[in-house]
C-alpha cells in the first residue's frame, strides 16, 4: 500500500516475478505504475507492507544492482554527455572512462560530443539517460516511460536497445502508454488499473520468431 | 564507495557547473553589495562608530546573501530530479550532504574575501584587534551559517513556498551563532573585550550541528 | 478510555477552579510590588507547561524517526501547538509584570530571551508543518524539531554570556527566593492546574490530528474505489 496524502496510489499488491524476463508494465494515467516502480527502486517506501528484492529487504544492500531510468532525464543540463556519465559512475565506484564510452555508444550517442545536456534533443537525453540507468551493468533494470516524447524511429532503436539487453539475463521493467512499440520485445504485459495489478498475459515474440524464420532463406 | 571519494567528485562537479553558470556566486555577489550600500547611507557611521556597528552590518549582509546561495544549492538538484540519480545509487547520502555544504562555505568564504575592501572602503574600518582573530571567526561563523542553511535548504526545497521557507526555519536556530559572530566581532573590532568566549561557542556549535545533520540528513534526504 | 478523559476534564477544571482562588483570594498580596505579583502565579506555570510540551514534542519526533508511525508524529503536532499556545502566554504576561515592577517591557535577560528564541522556533515549527505536503511533513517535522532542542540550551548558554558582558540595570534576581509559604502554596495548586490544562489540550489535539489521518485515509479509498479514469 502505498498512500500520497489523500490518494492511495497503490493497494495491496501481492505478486512476484522471476528474473530475466522483460516486463512491459501497461495502465492508464494514476493506475500507479510510476509508483510501483518507485518503490521497487527504493525511492520510496510502501506505507504498508513490505517487498523483497533480489533476496532481501534492505535496499540499500541491493543498490548497485538496480538500474533506474526516471519519467524526467535525472541528468545535469550544465554538463556534457560524458560529464554526466562519469559522475554518475563515480557514484556507483567506477571511476573508468570506459564503461562510459561503452554506455553512450550502446545508446547510439558520440562519446566526443562536447554539448551540454541542456543543448541535447529530446530523443538524445532519453538515450542518454538510459545509457545512466545501465552505466554500472545491473541486473534489474527499471524504466519509466523511456520513450516519452521520442520518435518512433528513435524509439524502436531503444526497444531493440533493450531487448538485447534482455538477452544479456538481465531482467526488465518498462512502464509505458505505448504498448506497440514493445511488441516484438516483451516476454509478459503487466496491466495495472486503480493500484493494483488487474492482469498479467504471456507476449508473443512475434518480431523474434519471425526473424528466426527469416534468417535461414 | 568512500564517503569522502564521493565527497569529492560530487563537490568537484558543483564546482563546475557553478563555474559555467555562476549563478549562485553573482547573485550571492550583487545581493551583499547592495545590502553594504543601504546600510552605508542608512546609517552614514563615522569611522569610530562603525566600527561599534560593523560586527551587526557585516554579519546581516552576509546571512542574507548567504540564503540567497543556499536556495540555489538544491535547486540544481531538483531540476530534471536529478537528486532521483543519487538517491537509487549506493552512495552515501551524507557525502551528498558534506560536498553541499562544504561547496557552500566555499562560496560563502570567496563572497567574504570580495567584501572585505568593500566594508574598509565604505565604513573607513580599521581593525582595534588582531585581524587573524576575525578570520577565525569569519571561518567559525560561515561554517555555522553554512552546515544548518544547507540542511535546512534540503527541507525547505520540499514545501510549498521553497525560498520564502529557508530563512523562516534557518534564522531562529541560527540566532544564538549570529549573536556570537557579530558580539565576537565587535569585540575584536573596538578592541575592548576579549572574543575567546564566543571562538569557543561558535566551535562548539559548529561540531554539534554538524553531527545533527550527519544524523539526520539520510532521512529528509529519503523523505517521500 | 473516553470516560477516563472526562474524568480528567472534570478534574481538571476544578482544580483550576481552586487554583484561581488560591491565587487571587487566599495567597497574600505581595508587599512592594502589590496586585501585579499575582500574575506570577499564572506566568511560571505556563512557562513549566510549555517546558514540558516541548519536551513531549522533542520525544516525539525521535520516536517518529524511529518507528514512523503516525501516533507519535501527531503527538508532536499537538504538543507543538499547545506548548507555543502557553510559551505566548509567557511572553504576554511577562512584560505586563515587568513593566510596573522593573519599570521596562523588556529585557536582554537570559531567561526571557532564551523564551523568545524557544518561541521563534516552534513558530517556524508549525510553518514548515503548514507549508510541506503529503507524506514528507512528517520526517521534515521531526526533523527541525531535533534541531529546536539541541538548540535551546545552547541559545542560553550564549545569551547569559552576552548578559553579563554588558550588565543591565535590571535584572531578574530569584523569584523563588523567600517566597511566603502561603504563596508557594497558591503557586502550587497553579502549577498543578496548568500541567493539566496543558495535557487536555495535547490529547484533545492528538485526538483531532488522528481523526484527520482517519479521514484523509478514507478519501484516499474512496477516491480509489471511484476509479481515477
Amino acid at each position: 500500500m502505498k498512500f500520497f496524502g489523500r490518494f492511495a496510489a497503490i493497494r495491496g499488491i501481492s505478486a512476484s516475478f522471476a528474473p530475466g524476463r522483460l516486463y512491459v508494465v501497461l495502465g492508464d494515467n494514476g493506475a500507479g505504475k510510476s509508483t510501483l516502480l518507485r518503490i521497487v527502486a527504493g525511492l520510496m517506501e510502501p506505507s504498508q507492507g513490505s517487498f523483497t528484492l533480489l533476496g532481501t529487504t534492505d535496499h540499500r544492500k541491493v543498490a548497485h544492482r538496480v538500474g533506474y531510468m526516471g519519467h524526467a532525464p535525472l541528468l545535469y543540463d550544465e554538463l556534457s554527455g560524458m560529464e554526466n556519465l562519469r559522475y554518475f559512475a563515480g557514484l556507483y565506484g567506477l571511476d573508468d572512462d570506459t564503461v562510459c564510452r561503452k554506455a553512450m555508444q550502446m545508446v547510439g550517442l558520440d562519446p566526443e560530443l562536447s554539448r551540454r545536456i541542456g543543448q541535447y534533443s529530446q530523443g538524445m537525453r532519453q538515450r542518454l539517460s538510459l545509457a545512466r540507468a545501465v552505466l554500472h551493468d545491473p541486473e534489474l533494470i527499471l524504466l519509466d516511460e523511456p520513450f516519452s516524447n521520442v520518435d518512433v524511429h528513435s524509439a524502436r532503436e531503444m526497444a531493440a536497445v533493450l531487448g538485447r539487453v534482455r538477452d544479456e539475463g538481465k531482467t526488465l521493467f518498462v512502464v509505458t502508454h505505448q504498448a506497440a512499440l514493445m511488441d516484438g520485445v516483451a516476454d509478459e504485459f503487466v496491466h495495472m488499473a486503480a493500484g493494483q495489478i488487474v492482469a498479467r498475459e504471456e507476449a508473443v515474440r512475434k518480431a523474434a520468431a519471425s526473424n528466426a524464420e527469416w534468417t535461414p532463406r | 564507495m568512500t564517503t569522502l571519494g564521493v565527497t569529492r567528485t560530487t563537490l568537484l562537479k558543483d564546482l563546475r557547473m557553478e563555474w559555467r553558470s555562476k549563478d549562485a556566486i553573482n547573485s550571492m555577489l550583487f545581493f551583499a553589495l547592495l545590502v553594504v550600500v543601504i546600510f552605508s547611507f542608512a546609517f552614514n557611521p563615522t569611522a569610530e562608530e562603525s566600527r561599534r556597528i560593523a560586527g551587526g552590518l557585516i554579519w546581516v549582509a552576509f546571512l542574507f546573501a548567504a540564503v540567497v546561495a543556499l536556495n540555489q544549492t538544491w535547486a540544481r538538484e531538483l531540476r530534471n530530479q536529478v537528486l532521483d540519480a543519487y538517491r537509487v545509487s549506493p552512495a552515501p547520502p551524507n557525502a551528498l550532504f558534506l560536498a553541499k555544504a562544504i561547496g557552500n562555505f566555499f562560496f560563502v568564504v570567496v563572497l567574504e574575501a570580495l567584501m572585505a575592501p568593500l566594508f574598509v572602503v565604505f565604513y573607513d574600518l580599521r581593525s582595534v584587534g588582531p585581524v587573524w582573530q576575525l578570520i577565525v571567526v569569519a571561518l567559525l561563523g560561515t561554517w555555522a551559517l553554512v552546515v544548518n542553511g544547507t540542511f535546512f535548504a534540503a527541507l525547505s526545497i520540499r514545501t510549498r513556498s521553497r525560498e520564502i521557507m529557508l530563512p523562516l526555519i534557518l534564522f531562529p536556530i541560527s540566532i544564538p551563532a549570529l549573536l556570537a559572530m557579530v558580539d565576537a566581532t565587535t569585540s575584536i573590532l573596538t578592541g575592548e573585550a576579549s572574543p575567546d568566549f564566543w571562538i569557543k561557542m561558535l566551535a562548539v556549535y559548529d561540531v554539534v550541528f554538524t553531527a545533527v545533520c550527519l544524523l539526520l540528513f539520510e532521512s529528509v534526504l529519503n523523505a517521500e | 478510555m473516553k470516560r477516563i478523559f472526562i474524568a480528567f476534564v472534570v478534574f481538571t477544571l476544578g482544580l483550576l477552579a481552586v487554583s484561581t482562588y488560591q491565587a487571587l483570594f487566599v495567597a497574600p498580596t505581595e508587599q512592594t510590588m502589590g496586585e501585579v505579583q499575582r500574575i506570577f502565579y499564572y506566568h511560571v506555570p505556563s512557562a513549566w507547561t510549555a517546558g514540558v510540551c516541548f519536551f513531549v514534542n522533542f520525544l516525539a519526533s525521535v520516536v517518529y524517526l524511529w518507528k514512523r508511525n503516525l501516533a507519535s508524529d501527531a503527538v508532536a503536532a499537538a504538543s507543538a501547538e499547545v506548548g507555543v499556545t502557553f510559551c505566548t502566554i509567557v511572553l504576554i504576561t511577562g512584560p505586563i509584570w515587568a513593566r510596573p515592577v522593573w519599570g521596562i517591557w523588556w529585557t536582554w535577560d537570559a531567561r526571557l530571551t532564551t523564551t523568545l528564541v524557544l518561541w521563534l522556533i516552534y513558530v517556524s515549527y508549525l510553518v514548515l508543518r503548514r507549508f510541506s505536503a503529503g507524506g514528507q511533513t512528517q520526517v521534515l517535522a521531526a526533523a527541525l524539531a531535533i534541531f529546536g532542542f539541541v538548540d535551546v540550551p545552547i541559545v542560553y548558554m550564549s545569551i547569559r554570556w552576552f548578559r553579563t558582558q554588558h550588565p543591565s540595570p535590571v535584572m531578574g534576581g530569584g523569584e523563588n527566593s523567600g517566597l511566603d509559604p502561603a504563596m508557594l502554596h497558591a503557586f502550587f495548586w497553579n502549577l498543578a492546574a496548568f500541567t493539566c490544562v496543558g495535557i487536555v489540550l495535547m490529547v484533545v489535539r492528538y485526538r483531532l490530528q488522528m481523526l484527520e489521518e482517519e479521514v484523509e485515509a478514507t478519501h484516499a479509498a474512496a477516491a480509489l474505489q471511484g476509479g481515477p479514469r
